[in-house]
């Protein structure tokens, strides 16, 4: 096992009592547990208070657009696939700008974990909806109340069939470190959404809101499909947190280390020969 | 009377066949020692339409397409009637003998009479016109052989013989047109397009990474690509959209690999923010957009070249960048491989801007000399200590370092960042990282490959041209009477380096700008970045390819 340390302390930009404190602590255990050591990781974030995570840890890090963290983690993991690579962003860069890499990166099954820190409401840019927010909710933005009903990431990754689909609480760190684990060591693509309270912009769901209404699962099948989005379907009125869908199929992705890779002068004029 | 080179036309509509005609014809006169220009219209549907294949072929160079026909090939009666007006004056027409070609010369094949059924009457339109041209059949049945081997010996003869019995008929008719010169026996010669170069120069460069998603004229860059180079280790990925296509490309080379991305206008519209991404992080990139008209969905199948500008200007916040312009399949393959070393070298966005004319237009070429090409630079795999990944250099160039092959950290950031990529918001240090991205446009400007000037200097007038517009040019050119005319052609557009030019400008009579848009782009660039206003143009946005022609109806009013 790592020393957590060699992940470093660093100072954040986070509000006092902000979640991400917490899952940034479990991410550290859960990497030191693995036995991951900082230059065996790449991650890869987008934009919003959860993607400035990576500036957190001692890692390879690549901190990209608003809504694209999945697809420069894609890319990295084929590029070098011996790396552990983790995507880390919140709900509205991996759900609202980033929906449709979402989607397809579930079907495309790369073995990349994707932690979503989701607090249902838009932090960074000072409170309003995000596609997790419930229909209703009163923000300056949407002063008549969220239009739109919410966005259930595991439910549409469990339909999809994602191969690990968990949920998490920040407020249960020991769950998350587990869950993470978890994650990290399923072979292909893997979901972690996080609730987390925004103390500062979400004033519905506090961490109270989320401690009444989550559980830890227990006597749940993970392969049964219609059970895992029978779990799904309960939010908003209860949470049930840990592996929701887990369903083990060969990733792809794996290969040759593009950055050693090079061609023999001999195949490339074999290739110009047919075009004669 | 020996001709200098003759242009066929094979008109029909979609599915009936004229690509794979025109491609074998072209192969086999490529084979024969003859130098060939295919140009491609077609229009954007699997079926009917009207489309055409022409081929120019001559002993010597042929520099570009050209809108007079000399053999008209009609696959169907509307051909006959669309394009009869475009033969030359000694033109023939080549048909089917259900369809009337009026009272022009040429041959009705009696299709029912030389092939057994339908399934063989491309190969009967390909005898017909090799023995039209007193061809030696030997590489029309290599073609064969090779197009329909994987089908089986029986379907290889079947063809076989039908090629035969067309070869026969011809040669037992009265002459309809000219034999063509022979050609001095040469080198091994390639027949490839414009988009197929781009992808061979790619992985001549080592371009072992692809992610693209599919828009016309592009495709065939990133299918030529897939093809040739996945046997070799290419990693490939048609992606969910064009956004995913770039930022999976940044995210790939930032782990190592050497990406292309490949699109259109329409498509690298989407992808302009990633631009930024790759150029503010430092990560190399080359991106291949193939041109057709627009605004937004414009013309799919058509040719233009008016996305200079937003090329040019794609991305926000300042940063260098290069971008080249092909003029020909061979500058195609060649600017490819040079894109990928300034990329890696650089460490900043490079461009490739070619265009449907081109994408689709095959071309006999010399082959590719391996040997002779520079060597592409590249990134540490391992560093010693102290390093840092945007580390201020005179040059502004920081050693680039590859993540995972050493303990050291690498962090990459779209943020202003320091030299460690840490995020900061400090002022000093933003104007120094910006300052340092900015410098390297010293190196690129050094770099820059200087237009092309042919013929005198202080010619009466010069065509200023930049990439698929040079082949008209050069030949309106030799068409001027009583002028002298030099032609100025850029196939580097970005970075523009006065000194490699403005004599040539400044020394003309006068000089018309030829561009394939409609408000002069690269002209009004030049007048930008140098204070030289040209003093007309030539325009043409119809989404079809600048001919020797169309340059020279211009010019009639200007002259």
């Amino acid at each position: 096992m790592a020393n957590i340390d060699v992940y470093g302390e660093f100072e954040t930009s986070w509000c006092p009592g902000c979640g991400n404190f917490s899952i940034l602590k479990s991410l550290k255990e859960a990497l030191a547990e693995l036995d991951i050591p900082p230059h065996k990781l790449m991650v890869s974030s987008g934009i919003g208070q959860a993607a400035k995570m990576p500036h957190y840890i001692n890692c390879h890090m690549f901190n990209g657009l608003h809504g694209r963290s999945l697809p420069v983690a894609q890319g990295m993991k084929m590029a070098n696939p011996e790396m552990t690579v983790v995507c880390v962003s919140g709900d509205g860069c991996s759900y609202g700008e980033g929906g449709n890499h979402f989607t397809a990166a579930i079907r495309r099954n790369l073995d990349v974990t994707l932690l979503v820190h989701n607090n249902q409401i838009y932090g960074l840019t000072k409170g309003q909806a995000s596609p997790t927010t419930a229909r209703g909710h009163v923000t300056k933005a949407q002063p008549d109340g969220a239009a739109s009903d919410a966005f259930n990431p595991v439910a549409v990754a469990i339909a999809q069939k994602a191969g690990f689909v968990a949920r998490a609480f920040s407020g249960e760190p020991e769950h998350l470190v587990g869950t993470i684990k978890a994650a990290i060591e399923h072979d292909g693509f893997s979901l972690v959404d996080i609730l987390q309270p925004c103390v500062s912009f979400n004033k519905i769901n506090t961490f109270s809101w989320y401690k009444e209404r989550a559980y830890i699962l227990d006597n749940h099948d993970e392969t049964d499909w219609c059970a895992a989005l029978m779990k799904a379907g309960e939010f908003p009125d209860r949470i049930p947190l840990g592996v929701l869908y887990r369903k083990m199929e060969p990733h792809n992705g794996d290969g040759v280390l593009l950055a050693k890779h090079e061609y023999a002068k001999s195949d490339l004029k074999e290739l110009l020969q047919s075009f004669a | 009377m020996s001709r200098q080179n003759i242009n066929i036309v094979i008109g029909g509509a979609a599915g009936q066949g004229l690509a794979t005609i025109g491609t074998l014809f072209s192969k086999a006169m490529t084979r024969s020692g003859y130098n060939v220009l295919v140009l491609q219209k077609y229009m954007s549907r699997v079926r009917g339409g009207h489309n055409t294949f022409a081929v120019r072929m001559g002993v010597d160079e042929i520099v570009s397409p050209t809108d007079e026909i000399d053999i008209l090939v009609a696959l169907n009666a509307e051909t006959v009637n669309l394009h009869r007006g475009e033969l030359a004056e000694d033109g023939i027409i080549i048909c089917g003998d259900d369809i009337d070609k009026g009272d022009v010369s040429g041959l009705l094949i009696p299709f029912n009479d030389l092939a057994s059924k339908p399934l063989f009457y491309n190969t009967v339109a390909l005898g017909v016109l090799g023995s039209v041209l007193c061809q030696d059949i030997c590489y029309f049945e290599q073609m064969l052989s090779e197009a329909f081997g994987k089908k089986g010996n029986e379907v290889v003869q079947a063809n076989l013989d039908v090629l035969r019995i067309a070869f026969d008929w011809v040669k037992a008719k009265e002459a309809v047109y000219d034999c063509l010169p022979v050609p001095q026996y040469g080198e091994n010669k390639l027949m490839l397009n414009g988009n197929e170069a781009i992808a061979m120069g790619a992985l001549a460069a080592g371009c072992n990474f692809l992610s693209f998603y599919p828009m016309s004229p592009s495709t065939s860059i990133a299918q030529t690509l897939i093809g040739k180079g996945r046997g070799l280790g290419l990693k490939y990925e048609q992606v969910e959209d064009e956004i995913a296509a770039i930022n999976m490309a940044i995210g790939a080379s930032f782990a190592g690999a050497r990406p292309i991305v490949t699109t259109s206008g329409g498509g690298f519209a989407l992808m302009v923010e990633g631009v930024s991404l790759a150029a503010v992080s430092e990560t190399p990139l080359v991106t291949a957009v193939v041109q057709r008209p627009g605004p937004a969905t414009g013309m799919a199948t058509r040719t233009e070249q008016a996305d200079l500008n937003l090329v040019l200007y794609a991305g926000h916040g300042e940063f260098p960048r290069a971008i080249f312009a092909p003029a020909t399949v061979e500058e195609c393959f060649y600017l490819t491989h040079r894109a990928f070393d300034l990329a890696e070298q650089y460490q900043t966005p490079m461009f490739i801007l070619s265009d449907q004319f081109l994408a689709d237009s095959y071309q006999s070429v010399d082959v590719f000399d391996l040997d002779a090409l520079p060597d592409i630079a590249k990134p540490m795999l391992t560093v010693g200590g102290g390093y840092k990944r945007y580390e201020l250099t005179e040059d502004g160039v920081s050693p680039r370092l590859v993540p995972g092959f050493c303990e050291t950290l690498v962090r990459g950031d779209s943020h202003e960042h320091d030299e460690n990529g840490r995020i900061t918001e400090d002022g000093e240090n933003r104007i120094r990282q910006n300052s340092k991205r900015l410098v390297k446009g010293c190196g690129l400007w050094q770099d820059v490959i200087g237009p092309d000037y042919y013929g005198e200097k202080g010619a009466d007038l010069v065509l200023l041209c930049w990439g698929t517009t040079l082949g008209a040019c050069l030949e309106a050119a030799e068409q001027v009477d009583n002028h002298s005319v030099g032609v100025l052609h850029f196939k580097q557009v970005y970075p523009l380096r006065e000194e490699q030019f403005m004599e040539f400008l400044e020394e003309a009579g006068e000089v018309v700008a030829v561009e394939g848009n409609a408000t002069g782009q690269f002209a009004r660039f030049l007048a930008q970045e140098t204070g030289f206003r040209v003093g007309a143009y030539v325009l043409r946005f119809d989404g079809r390819i600048m001919t020797p022609q169309y340059v020279l109806r211009g010019l009639e009013s200007i002259l």
